[in-house]
């Protein structure tokens, strides 16, 4: 017998898998509808990469979102999850009820800056003080695209429309208000920076809290012009960098070696590791008030400002505050959630 | 005798009359704020300890400290425990509203008023007794700053004495009202006492009123609505509760906390519900429908302005299909409106609720003892039919307190309808959210986090196919609504039915829902013994209407339906819904003076349009 006969049937090597043995084709969603350019798919992309390398269960994993063009991207990224898309500045709403009926699933919700900024700025405040499990994405344009590009919230002072008109209101700063309000990881990004924002998704799928990201992710079609503060030219210009992030999960089995005078590390809920470069010297992450000043210092100089804001792993997430039992609500047994006979007799006695 | 005791002109001592035994109305006139709940609550349970079917409703301003407020106890031995129009008996405790509360009393009624009112000057066909509620309260009560709250439990033994109510029981009833709180409670039972020993030696009775022991309430239970729905979501299963504070609602989740804390904690000391007080009412419902979409029991408690809010979303909830449970206790509205007084203002925009074409199923509690059942009702409609179903309580309802048999444990299963598992999807290899499988237009759907990779679909409020994929296509589009429509319809035979009284060969039929009730049926009495008139009577219970409700009309020549509203809104929604030549034997009794409806106003309003 021959040992360079090679085995009949030896299988080609298959596609690559991740640790729970899919492939990246399962995380896949449909077909995007969006505009060619658009920032919005970058960012699908991105999510399809860090759920397939975190490993996540697609069936575990629901996508809330509200209404504008960033709403309808959950339909092109992992279909093998389920889909919410509901009202126009509600899905922080809808989100928090299916955290609540389910605690075992991941929850990454998507909204625009004027489902965020507009109409639905009074939820997505309630939403960053109660530190609800779940990534709040915000696909931030400055514009309203679905209904072709009026000015959002998050539009700058003296940013201006295709049709030349000014905008002469100041923004509304999702970051420094997800801080302030109690988020615990708050970041900024860009649709075209896809180390970083591998790096912060990742870091936030690990992270068991509020995550709030402000991704800037331009309009091709009405906000990428001249005059626009949210073209892409605008913001490779502008874009400061306030750390390199990057992140080590826990499945990886790297030691994590780092300079702390120039690193700082950050161990996640689940053991993982994001790891900030510091970029300018006295940055702390976990200094609130220091967040809030040098975002009001960015917008005065004109800075696109992106990095992991503020990080906080300690405080205590919504489910916890909540006591729930750790089997999901949705599917306890009517033994569980129907009270016996003798407690309504108890209840009718103290009535009589 | 005291002096200022008034014997009215006349008569003489009881005007002539013979005794009126356990059938009288009692309103106790105070200042918002002073105490006073207790002290009711402490006479209506004395009442209803001698056996004497009763029951408190409160009409209260819209305010915490300070405004006018009224309670009304009823006793009434035939077991009519709706408003009676009539007071027969009042305690004057507010200057305020004293000379008008006076003013408006029929002859021969009694009045017990605080001394320097005065307020024997006022009429001479009236019974009244004079108490100095400070000097009494004094020797009581040393504390000064008690002596404000303490004061109210002193008419609470004159009015014993006066109308023959048993100390013992009082005294019963103030242990209870006070069971955590031994040195209040004893400190209101010598106030109690002390009312009782003053009216003993000072007032000689004059009233025809008489509190008799009687055996008509052994076994049963005293509660007010919303703790009885609050009882019933606990045994119906509810697992997530979001709301947002808003009268006359509030006290159903407040006492569905406590009920929960105290039944739902399981052995790991974790708690089986979430609870989470909302930011608004759109976002009460929008939790809600997010519970309901991922699998949870879920439900919030609201009102008329609660309910505009949630528009938006309930026609989401409907078009996607999740279910969910809206308690809805009215009150008077448009806007603002009386937000302390009751109404059934919402029927019409609640079952049309949103914009497009959107219906949705309501429930209509009329006792207590229905709002505890229909809430297993409630939530296994809901999940059985994949949509919101909104219980139409009041406040009246709500709010009050009503006598009741215990409630009985529900029999009913938690039924949580069309979902498949991921053993159903191994088995089927997919699925199609929306297709009509089974032909009652209810489709199968599946829950995320149901580890199959065929389980997850896209939930959109935007047009779908029965796939749950993104469609503008015409036929699409149409077969989805028309499906949505052969839901309803197959709703029809699964939502509680009427419940019907019927005569002898009557020719006019009579149609009520929720509190309306307790009105009506006395009122049908006042037609057979007054006016000689038999009158059928059919008590709705559910919208959308079921078969028995067509019949009734069809039965008769004419129909009345009785309601808590100016535009008639249910009876507009039975206009759209019966054959179009019955209309014209339908006919409106509204009434929208934020009172609960009582059983004389229904009788006038009827036998005037029979021509009686």
């Amino acid at each position: 017998m021959s040992t360079t006969t090679t085995e009949p049937g030896a299988a080609t090597p298959g596609p690559k898998t991740n640790r729970i043995g899919l492939t990246m084709i399962e995380y896949k969603g449909g077909k995007t509808t969006l505009c060619a350019g658009c920032g919005h798919n970058a960012i699908s992309e991105r999510i399809v990469e860090a759920m397939y390398e975190m490993g996540v269960e697609p069936e575990f994993v629901i996508k809330p979102s509200g209404i504008g063009c960033s709403s309808k991207t959950p339909a092109y990224f992992l279909s093998r999850s389920h889909s919410f898309n509901a009202v126009h500045g509600r899905m922080p709403s809808v989100a928090t009820g299916a955290v609540l009926a389910n605690r075992k699933l991941v929850c990454i919700g998507v909204s625009g800056d004027g489902d965020t900024a507009s109409i639905g700025i009074g939820q997505f405040m309630h939403l960053m003080r109660r530190n609800l499990p779940i990534i709040y994405i915000i696909e931030d344009n400055g514009v309203y695209g679905l209904t072709k590009g009026q000015f959002s919230a998050t539009a700058d002072l003296g940013s201006k429309l295709k049709t030349g008109v000014l905008n002469d209101l100041p923004p509304i700063d999702t970051c420094a208000l997800a801080v302030q309000l109690g988020a615990t990881f708050v970041g900024r990004s860009f649709s075209g920076d896809k180390r970083q924002l591998s790096a912060m998704l990742k870091a936030a799928i690990a992270h068991k809290g509020t995550v709030m990201l402000d991704v800037v992710s331009p309009c091709v079609t009405f906000n990428d012009h001249e005059g626009s503060t949210k073209s892409y030219k605008y913001v490779k210009e502008h874009e400061e960098v306030l750390q390199e992030v990057s992140f080590v999960p826990a499945f990886e089995d790297i030691n994590v070696e780092y300079d702390a005078g120039t690193t700082i590390d950050v161990t996640m809920h689940d053991g993982s590791h994001l790891q900030l470069r510091k970029l300018e010297e006295d940055y702390d992450p976990t200094d609130k008030v220091r967040a809030i000043t040098r975002l009001t210092e960015a917008h005065d100089k004109g800075e696109v400002l992106t990095g992991v804001f503020y990080v906080n792993t300690k405080a205590p997430n919504f489910i916890e505050m909540l006591n729930m039992t750790d089997q999901p609500l949705a599917t306890l047994p009517e033994s569980v959630t129907r009270p016996r006979k003798e407690a309504l007799e108890a209840a009718m006695e103290e009535l009589r | 005798m005291a002096t200022t005791d008034v014997v009215p002109h006349g008569a003489g001592g009881e005007l002539g009359r013979p005794r009126i035994v356990n059938d009288m109305s009692i309103q106790v006139a105070t200042v918002n704020g002073s105490g006073s709940q207790s002290s009711n609550t402490v006479l209506l349970r004395a009442i209803f300890q001698m056996g004497v079917p009763v029951s408190g409703k409160n009409m209260f301003p819209s305010n915490i400290a300070g405004l006018p407020t009224w309670y009304t106890i009823r006793a009434n031995k035939k077991g009519y425990i709706g408003r009676k129009k009539e007071i027969d008996f009042l305690v004057a405790m507010n200057p305020e509203t004293a000379h008008d509360d006076v003013k408006s009393l029929a002859p021969g009624a009694s009045v017990l008023y605080d001394e320097p009112l005065a307020l024997h000057k006022l009429r001479d066909d009236l019974v009244f007794y004079s108490v100095p509620y400070d000097k009494i309260v004094a020797t009581v009560c040393p504390e000064a700053k008690l002596r404000k709250l303490v004061k109210n439990m002193v008419y609470v033994g004159v009015v014993a004495q006066l109308l023959t109510i048993d100390m013992g029981e009082v005294e019963k009833a103030i242990r209870k009202q006070f069971a955590k709180k031994v040195k209040a409670a004893n400190l209101n039972l010598a106030a109690a006492q002390a009312g009782f020993e003053y009216a003993k030696a000072n007032l000689e009775k004059r009233g025809a009123f008489y509190i008799e022991r009687m055996n008509e309430t052994a076994g049963k239970i005293i509660i007010d609505g919303n703790s009885a729905a609050a009882l019933g979501c606990m045994f119906a299963g509810c697992t997530v509760v979001t709301w947002y504070p808003i009268t006359p609602s509030s006290s159903l989740v407040e006492t569905l906390i406590e009920y929960m804390k105290e039944y739902r904690i399981g052995p790991d000391g974790k708690a089986t519900f979430a609870i989470v007080q909302a930011e608004d009412e759109l976002a009460a419902v929008g939790m809600v429908i997010g519970a309901g979409w991922a699998g949870a029991r879920s439900m919030t408690a609201t009102a008329g302005p609660g309910i505009s809010l949630m528009s938006e979303f309930s026609g989401l909830a409907y078009y996607v299909e999740v279910p969910g449970v809206i308690w809805d206790i009215q009150r008077v509205g448009p806007s603002t409106g009386l937000p302390t007084r009751t109404s059934q203002g919402d029927i019409l925009s609640t079952a049309f609720l949103s914009h497009g074409d959107t219906k949705h199923i309501m429930l209509i509690p009329s006792s207590v003892s229905e709002c505890f059942s229909m809430a297993t009702d409630a939530f296994n409609l809901a999940e059985q039919f994949q949509t919101l179903v909104f219980v139409m309580s009041d406040l009246d309802l709500g709010m009050n307190n009503w006598m009741s048999d215990p409630f009985e444990y529900p029999t009913t299963p938690i039924k949580r309808g069309k979902v498949l598992s991921k053993e159903d999807l191994d088995r089927l290899g997919g699925f199609a959210r929306y297709k009509d499988v089974d032909g009652d237009g209810i489709g199968y759907r599946t829950l995320p986090g149901t580890p199959h990779p065929a389980a997850a679909y896209f939930a959109r409020g935007s047009g779908h196919n029965e796939k749950a994929q993104y469609s503008e296509r015409a036929d699409d589009f149409e077969r989805n609504m028309e499906r949505l429509n052969r839901k309803f319809e197959t709703a029809r035979s699964f939502v509680p039915r009427p419940e019907i009284t019927k005569g002898k060969n009557a020719k006019i039929g009579l149609i009520g829902y929720g509190t309306s009730h307790w009105g009506i049926t006395e009122s049908l009495d006042q037609l057979r013994e007054e006016y000689g008139m038999e009158v059928d009577y059919l008590r709705l219970r559910a919208y959308p209407f079921t078969r028995e409700v067509h019949e009734f009309v069809e039965q008769h020549e004419r129909v009345y339906m009785v309601e808590q509203n100016r535009d008639a809104q249910m009876l507009s929604l039975l206009k759209l819904d019966v054959k179009p030549e019955l209309i014209t034997r339908l006919r409106s009794i509204a009434h929208i003076t934020g009172l609960p409806l009582d059983a004389r106003s229904i009788t006038d309003e009827l036998t005037s349009m029979e021509g009686k």
